[in-house]
């Protein structure tokens, strides 16, 4: 029986389907129940955060960045999909809390002062949501004492930072600057990203990395993780 | 069903309705002074015994005469053309209807070229870095042959977008002779495409042998008449104004057969008509009308296509400039002119003036594509494969064009706005608007997999790399590898029994025997 | 005075400009004398005709075939300068011929049989007569017997064979053919031209050159007419 729930889990992953009023690819799918209703289904069932996050939910987008590999998904599915596992990760996190279990770690994500372009920062949220990051999006426009302040009060492992505009990709260096000055810089890995940015340009502002697209920073995110282990 | 084609909903014209009418009227005029030269007697004796002005303009060794044709015959004949013109095929699925005043557009191979192009890909290595090689295509024109047609046929049957197919290349066997080429031509094309099959005729001799030949693979005479699995092409009239004795021949016995047939000019603007737009216009329109009228006063009914083909000329070398602009101009005039008196067209497009796949070629190659599709002519010859004008056919470039007539295709799909679109997505908007994200991302999902969204140019390289011509080698070679469902064995026997000329090489059961 | 008309003939010749109807490319020439009428009145002045295609014609069809090559000219300018040329050298020959002075050639053009395809075949006559030659166009669709026939009958130097079509292309062979049965093989120079025929193809019927388009045609006969003069 819980075989069966994580089996429809990972498949619901794999089709992208959120709540039972999502369509999927498969016909016939709406109205059977989602991602968010199995999960509740499956803690109802006393089965473990951790056996759905590693079984079902990761083991589907496993899945899914597969299919997306061979171009036999495009990015609307893959978002679809993470949009699904970010939704369970939310239900899930009061019993990771209990349960003590780690999530992969946190992550916080801000485009930068001047700036209000975000949907590539938006993009990455729900990626890295769905990769089981717990994310704290600060939006647009955020001024660098904000962005300094809560990387100081909420202690995440890694920040990223968005620009779009070339005007505004200056204000990175600065937040690097201020984190140094207020002493955190080596207490956060900064991940950058935006149309504007490059390679070079993070190493010239002392950023950790930069991530291309979201599912680059998805795979920076994870491979920093592994070098920790 | 028939093949759908594209509609176009709203045809591209470049005239006003009175510019059409004072080309219309330019070329009655025409027709009656200063007439056409006719250097075929019978044509000349049908257009006399109907009412046409006639006069000897003989030299000693040319008999020829001055025919005026008056514009009441011009009329009838406009009456008596039918408006919807049906092309059959073997598999009936992708037969052709066209109407007159509906701008279906149908995208259709041709022509008869003399070279064929291979391509093979050869590795280069970089003379400042021997460990950076790469792959660059190579070119080797020869002449065509009669299995480089049956590959041809091969390759355009499974071209999604190829409705009806030309031969594209001549065939230039030791063993094809004036004699046998005509039965070669459509043997070959008919065996390895089950869609239309159009070509011109070489010898009038062998028009009977071709005939006989369609009815077999029809299934009679009566079946051929319903399911016409083929037609021809004739450009019977010469640039300016003069109707050439053999081909004007071959029309007049292919009007007697019943079979549809293009009738087409091509003048070339600056040389053989007028530079100026409204000049090459009123002569080409003359001419086409010249033979349309001679078509049905042989076979009144005859089933008959306006046929265009006219190009400016290159100021350099004076050959066909098919890639200037002006030449797209004139087509779709044409489209216009065929439209107004409700007759099929046939147009062109793609010729292109390079003479290998690139970039230029592509360009002007997809210039007058979209532009002439636009109009809305019934049979777009728009020269799948074709490069260097009318001189050479590669299967890679007919695959590279399959892509672009995809994309114009998906462009002319009709607009998706209606109220219960609009309500649904409006439903989306506050959707959205409500979400932190405000991404509508999600709401593609439904669309992606139904064909309703177009996807990535299928030959797109990887990063910065240009890999266009490989991917579409490629592609070609998948292609070529799917089987092709040829004419049936007992009706292929019963064609070489029956049918004489054929070569044996050309009868795919006596090959599988062999092996 | 007679260098002032070789001077105004040259410049006609640049200009293209046949008579005084034409309008050339010079604003305000309409109404003028052109190539024609400049050579009459060069006659009639006593400029001897040698000087007259030395200095005006052959002078000027130099700088067109200038221009041309600096993609300042297009074909319709060459066109019309050897055009006027070509009417020049039909006022001149007869006194050529009184004079004693040997003309640069005779050339017969046709389109072979089967093929009524003509443009190609009218250029290059245009192009040879600027060039001096004496053409002889027996038109198109021409049997090999006939061509045989004008050639006996003509005696030219050089014989013009043009086809457009792969099924034509054939009758230059059988053309060729006829000129050796009729003893008439070595008594003309052959050149050939067309779009489907090559180089290769003029090789493999034993004609003497291949003319990619009228300019070249030219440039061929030249070159085989000095080979022959040494």
């Amino acid at each position: 029986m819980s075989e069966d729930i994580i089996a429809l889990l990972k498949e619901n992953v794999i089709q992208g389907r959120r709540t039972k009023d999502d369509e999927g690819i498969d016909e016939n799918m709406a109205g059977t129940p989602g991602v968010l209703e199995l999960t509740q289904l499956a803690l109802e069932k006393k089965i473990s955060a951790e056996t759905i996050i590693t079984q079902a939910l990761t083991a589907g987008m496993q899945v899914v960045g597969d299919k997306f590999t061979k171009k036999e998904y495009f990015i609307p599915d893959m978002l679809a999909s993470a949009e699904a596992v970010g939704g369970a990760m939310d239900i899930l996190k009061p019993y990771l809390e209990a349960s003590d279990v780690a999530t992969k770690g946190k992550f916080i994500i801000a485009t930068v002062k001047g700036d209000i372009h975000d949907i590539g920062k938006n993009i990455v949220s729900i990626l890295l949501k769905g990769a089981g990051y717990e994310v704290n999006d600060l939006g647009t426009d955020v001024p660098t004492e904000r962005i300094v302040g809560i990387v100081g009060e909420y202690k995440p492992d890694f920040l990223g930072l968005s620009a779009l505009l070339t005007t505004t990709m200056v204000v990175m260096g600065e937040i690097i600057e201020a984190l140094k000055e207020s002493g955190l810089r080596d207490k956060v890995k900064v991940l950058i990203g935006g149309a504007a940015v490059s390679d070079e340009y993070a190493q010239e502002i002392g950023a950790d990395a930069y991530c291309v697209d979201g599912f680059h920073a998805v795979k920076v995110l994870d491979a920093f993780k592994e070098e920790k282990a | 069903m028939p093949r759908e084609g594209i509609l176009v909903h709203t045809p591209y014209e470049r005239m006003t309705n009175e510019q059409v009418l004072q080309v219309h009227q330019a070329s009655i005029q025409i027709l009656n002074e200063p007439g056409l030269i006719s250097f075929n007697r019978e044509a000349t004796e049908i257009f006399h015994s109907n009412g046409a002005e006639v006069a000897s303009v003989s030299s000693s060794d040319n008999p020829c005469w001055l025919v005026k044709i008056p514009e009441e015959l011009v009329l009838h004949a406009l009456d008596s053309a039918p408006k919807t013109v049906k092309l059959g095929a073997r598999n009936k699925d992708n037969s052709l209807v066209m109407n007159g005043e509906e701008p279906r557009v149908f995208f259709v191979s041709g022509s008869e070229t003399n070279i064929w192009l291979d391509v093979d890909f050869q590795p280069y290595v970089k003379k400042s870095d021997p460990n950076i090689e790469v792959m660059v295509p190579e070119f080797h024109p020869r002449r065509g042959t009669v299995l480089d047609l049956c590959q041809a046929a091969h390759l355009c049957e499974h071209l999604e977008t190829l409705d009806a197919f030309i031969r594209p290349v001549n065939i230039q066997d030791k063993d094809i002779t004036e004699d046998n080429k005509d039965v070669n031509k459509f043997f070959a094309s008919l065996n390895n495409t089950t869609k239309h099959v159009m070509a011109g005729l070489t010898s009038l001799k062998q028009l009977d042998n071709v005939v006989n030949m369609a009815k077999l693979i029809a299934g009679g005479g009566e079946e051929l008449k319903e399911n016409p699995i083929i037609s021809f092409i004739t450009c019977l009239v010469k640039s300016p104004l003069q109707f050439v004795e053999d081909t004007t021949q071959t029309l007049i016995e292919i009007c007697r057969r019943g079979l549809p047939i293009v009738v087409s000019s091509s003048p070339q603007a600056g040389t053989t008509a007028p530079i100026k737009e409204g000049g090459i216009m009123a002569q080409i329109n003359a001419e086409v009308l010249a033979g349309v009228t001679l078509s049905q006063l042989v076979s009144k009914g005859t089933p008959v296509l306006y046929g265009s083909v006219p190009v400016r000329a290159r100021l350099d070398n004076l050959s066909d400039s098919y890639g200037a602009p002006e030449s797209s101009q004139y087509n779709i005039d044409c489209v216009q002119m065929a439209r107004f008196y409700k007759l099929p067209c046939y147009s062109t497009a793609g010729v292109c003036d390079t003479k290998t796949p690139g970039m230029q070629t592509s360009v002007e190659r997809l210039f007058s594509d979209i532009l002439v599709t636009l109009s809305g002519p019934q049979y777009l010859h728009c020269a799948y494969g074709l490069l260097d004008g009318n001189s050479t056919f590669c299967l890679l470039q007919a695959v590279l064009d399959d892509a672009h007539f995809q994309m114009i295709k998906f462009f002319l799909r009709p607009p998706r706005v209606s109220q219960a679109e609009i309500d649904d997505t409006l439903k989306q908007i506050r959707e959205v608007v409500a979400t932190p994200q405000k991404l509508y991302i999600r709401y593609i999902r439904p669309m992606l997999r139904s064909g309703q969204l177009s996807m990535p140019y299928p030959f797109e390289g990887d990063g910065e790399t240009d890999n266009v011509l490989a991917l579409a080698y490629e592609r070609m070679k998948q292609l070529l590898s799917q089987p092709v469902e040829h004419i049936d064995p007992a009706t292929t026997s019963r064609v070489f029994q029956e049918i004489p000329g054929i070569l044996s090489r050309l009868n795919v059961y006596e090959e599988r025997k062999e092996q | 005075m007679a260098e002032d008309i070789i001077k105004l003939i040259k410049e006609n010749v640049v200009l293209g400009r046949v008579n005084r109807d034409d309008e050339g490319i010079d604003e305000g020439m309409l109404g003028q004398p052109g190539v024609s009428e400049l050579t009459e009145k060069a006659l009639a002045l006593g400029v001897s005709p040698v000087d007259i295609i030395n200095n005006g014609l052959t002078a000027g069809m130099e700088i067109v075939g200038q221009k041309f090559e600096a993609k300042e000219y297009f074909i319709p300018d060459m066109l019309a300068s050897a055009e006027a040329v070509g009417v020049a050298m039909e006022i001149l020959n007869p006194h050529l011929a009184k004079s004693g002075i040997k003309d640069k050639g005779k050339i017969v053009v046709a389109t072979v049989k089967g093929d009524i395809h003509d443009i190609g075949k009218n250029i290059v006559s245009i192009l040879l007569r600027g060039a001096g030659y004496m053409v002889t166009d027996i038109g198109n669709n021409v049997d090999p017997q006939a061509i045989v026939d004008a050639v006996r009958d003509e005696k030219p130097q050089f014989l013009g064979l043009s086809a457009l079509l792969t099924s034509t292309m054939v009758h230059m062979a059988d053309t060729m053919q006829a000129l050796r049965e009729n003893g008439l093989r070595d008594k003309v120079k052959v050149i050939i031209g067309g779009a489907p025929v090559s180089e290769e193809f003029a090789k493999s019927i034993g004609a003497d050159g291949y003319g990619a388009d009228g300019f070249q045609a030219v440039r061929i006969v030249e070159s085989l007419a000095s080979a022959e003069d040494k």
